[in-house]
C-alpha cells in the first residue's frame, strides 16, 4: 500500500515536471504579455494573431510538405528495399542490413555535416551551388528511410511463406501475388514506418538547418520550418507570442492522439479476451 | 519444367525491388562518410602567387585538433555533460520504470504513452519553452549555464531512458525477487543483487540513447546555456557556419569513433543476454 501511494505519487510528480514548460506556455497563451511570468489581463486574441502571422504559416506550410514528401517517398524506396532484400541471398540481405545499421546508430549532426560537405564536395566539382528543396528531401529521407526499413522486415519474417507460393500455383502472376499477398501483410509495418518518418521529419532541426536552400512557400528565400524558425526566434528573446498559441493547439493534437492510441489499445486487449474466453 | 522457369525468373526479379533503396542508402550514406574520411586528413590551402585553393593530403586537421586547447575543452565538456545527463536520466528514470511496470502501482498502459508523448511536441519549440519557465524562475543560462543545460537534456532525453528501461522492467523474473527476499534479502540487496542484473541490457540502451545524442546536440545547449556551453555538436555547426569543411570533418569523424564504440560495446552485451537466455534454457 505504502508502495503504492510512492510509486504513484513519483510517477504523476515526473509527469507534471515532463509537461510544466508546455503547460506554463499554454497558460501565458491567454495574455499578450511579452514574457513568460507576466500577466496583462486574460485574452484570445493570440489565437486569431496566430493565423494572421504570415512567417509562422509559411514556416508551418513548408513543414508539412516536406513532412508528407520525405515520409511517402522513404516508405514507397524502403518498403520495397525490405521487400527486396528479404528475397535476396542471406549474404546480400545481411549487408543490406548492417548499411540500414549505420544511419540509425548515427549522431544526427555527423549525418547533416557528412551530407553537407557531399553536396558542398559534388558542388564544386560541378561548379554549381546544390542547396535547394531537393538537398533537404534527401536530408529528411536519410534520417526516415532506415526506420521504414526496420518496421517493414519483422513483418515479412513473420508472414507465411507458404501463402506466396499457393497464390503462385493458383494461377496469380508473381507481381499480382506480391500485391495481393505481400502487400497486405507487411502494411501495419509500412504504416509505422510511414508515422516514425512523419514524427522525424517535423521534429528535425539540425540535417534542416544544414541542407535548406531555396524553395518551396518560402520562395527565393531559404526554406523555414518551424524548427528553423523557432530556433532563429529564441536565440534573440523570448518565444514569440504567437507560437504559444501554436503550442496549445499541437498539445491538444498530441491529447487527441493518446486518446485515440488507448481507445484503440483497449479494443484490442478486449478483442484478445474474447479471443481467450474461447 | 516451364513454370519452373519463370518462377526463377521472378523470384530474381523479386529482389531487384530492393536497388533503389541500396543506391540511395550507398550514395547519401555511404559515399558521405567516405568523403568525410577524405576531408579530415586532405586540407585546404591557397597559392599565394596564384590565389588558387586546392585540397592537399595532410594530417593539418588532426594537428588543429589535438593541438587545440579549446577543441579539447569542448571534447572534456561533451563528455562531462553527456555522463551527467546520463547517470541523472538513469537515477530518475530506474524507479520511474520499475514503477510503471509494476501492475499494483500502474495497471494503466497509457501512462507510459504520456511520457513518450512529449516527443511528439516540437523539439525546439519545447526547449524554447523550457528556456522560458527557466528565466522566470531565475535559472537562466546567463547565470547558471551548466544547470540549465543539465535541465533542458534531463528533461528531453529522459523518453529515451524510460522506454528501454519499462521493457526489461516488464520482464523481470518476480519469482527470483520473491526468492531473494524470502532468503533473508534486505531491499538493499534485492535492488543490487538482482534487479539490476535483471536489467542490464535494459540499462545499456538506454546510455546508448542518451550519451551520443547529449553528445552531439546543438539546440538544447545553445539555447538555455546562452551560447555559453560549447558541446560537440555546437562546435561541427561552428565549423559549418565558418566553412571549415576538413576541421569539422575531422571533428565527424572523432563523433563517428565514438559511435562505433558505443556500437560494439551494445553489441557484446546483447550478445551476452543471448547467452544467458540460452544457459536459462
Amino acid at each position: 500500500m505504502v508502495k503504492k501511494i510512492i510509486g504513484q505519487t513519483y510517477i504523476w510528480l515526473l509527469l507534471l515536471l515532463m509537461y510544466l514548460p508546455v503547460l506554463v506556455l499554454i497558460a501565458f497563451s491567454f495574455t499578450e504579455a511579452t514574457n513568460v511570468g507576466e500577466w496583462s489581463g486574460f485574452t484570445f486574441n493570440l489565437y486569431p494573431r496566430l493565423f494572421q502571422n504570415k512567417e509562422i504559416m509559411i514556416a508551418l506550410g513548408n513543414t508539412v510538405l516536406i513532412a508528407i514528401i520525405s515520409a511517402l517517398l522513404a516508405t514507397i524506396i524502403g518498403s520495397l528495399g525490405a521487400v527486396g532484400a528479404f528475397y535476396s541471398r542471406k549474404r546480400w540481405r545481411n549487408t543490406v542490413d548492417l548499411a540500414t545499421q549505420i544511419p540509425v546508430v548515427n549522431a544526427e549532426i555527423v549525418v547533416a555535416f557528412s551530407l553537407t560537405v557531399m553536396f558542398v564536395f559534388i558542388g564544386n566539382i560541378v561548379n554549381a551551388y546544390l542547396f535547394s528543396f531537393w538537398t533537404l528531401l534527401i536530408g529528411h529521407m536519410c534520417l526516415s528511410i532506415p526506420f521504414v526499413y526496420i518496421n517493414v522486415k519483422p513483418k515479412l519474417i513473420q508472414m507465411d511463406p507458404s501463402l506466396y507460393e499457393a497464390a503462385v500455383d493458383l494461377g496469380a502472376s508473381p507481381s499480382k501475388a506480391l500485391a495481393k499477398v505481400v502487400v497486405p501483410e507487411i502494411m501495419p509495418g509500412v504504416v509505422s514506418g510511414f508515422l516514425i518518418a512523419i514524427t522525424l521529419s517535423l521534429d528535425d532541426f539540425i540535417v534542416t538547418a544544414f541542407t535548406r536552400g531555396s524553395g518551396l512557400l518560402s520562395g527565393s528565400k531559404k526554406i523555414e520550418t518551424l524548427s528553423t524558425l523557432v530556433q532563429a526566434k529564441i536565440k534573440k528573446g523570448p518565444i514569440p507570442l504567437e507560437m504559444r498559441s501554436l503550442t496549445t493547439i499541437i498539445f491538444l493534437l498530441v491529447v487527441a492522439a493518446i486518446v485515440l492510441i488507448s481507445l484503440y489499445k483497449s479494443r484490442q486487449a478486449k478483442k484478445m479476451r474474447n479471443r481467450r474466453a474461447f | 519444367m516451364k513454370s519452373h522457369k519463370v518462377k526463377r525468373f521472378f523470384t530474381l526479379q523479386r529482389k531487384y525491388l530492393c536497388i533503389p533503396y541500396v543506391i540511395f542508402l550507398l550514395l547519401f550514406v555511404i559515399v558521405p562518410i567516405g568523403i568525410i574520411c577524405f576531408y579530415a586528413f586532405t586540407y585546404e590551402y591557397t597559392d599565394p602567387a596564384t590565389g588558387v585553393t586546392y585540397m592537399k593530403a595532410s594530417g593539418q586537421a588532426f594537428l588543429n585538433f589535438f593541438t587545440s586547447r579549446s577543441k579539447l575543452n569542448v571534447l572534456l565538456v561533451s563528455l562531462f555533460i553527456a555522463l551527467l545527463t546520463t547517470i541523472i536520466c538513469l537515477i530518475i528514470g530506474f524507479p520511474l520504470a520499475y514503477f510503471l511496470a509494476d501492475k499494483k502501482v500502474n495497471k494503466n498502459a497509457v501512462l507510459v504513452t504520456l511520457f513518450i508523448a512529449p516527443m511528439w511536441i516540437n523539439f525546439v519549440l519545447r526547449t524554447g519553452a523550457t528556456r522560458d519557465l527557466l528565466t522566470w524562475m531565475g535559472i537562466n543560462g546567463g547565470n547558471y549555464p551548466y544547470l540549465a543545460t543539465l535541465i533542458g537534456m534531463v528533461q528531453n532525453y529522459l523518453p529515451f531512458v524510460i522506454l528501454p528501461l519499462y521493457t526489461t522492467m516488464t520482464k523481470l523474473d518476480h519469482s527470483q525477487i520473491e526468492a531473494a527476499k524470502d532468503l533473508g534479502a534486505n531491499p538493499a540487496q534485492v535492488l543490487f543483487k538482482n534487479i539490476i542484473p535483471q536489467a542490464v541490457p535494459g540499462i545499456v540502451s538506454a546510455c546508448i540513447m542518451t550519451f551520443m545524442p547529449t553528445m552531439s546536440s546543438y539546440v538544447i545547449s545553445d539555447t538555455l546555456s546562452e551560447g555559453k556551453i560549447t558541446l560537440f555538436g555546437n562546435y561541427i555547426e561552428l565549423e559549418f557556419t565558418n566553412k571549415a569543411w576538413n576541421d569539422g570533418s575531422f571533428m565527424a569523424l572523432i563523433m563517428l569513433v565514438f559511435i562505433a564504440i558505443t556500437m560494439v560495446i551494445s553489441q557484446k552485451f546483447s550478445g551476452d543476454e543471448e547467452k544467458g537466455g540460452s544457459k536459462a534454457w
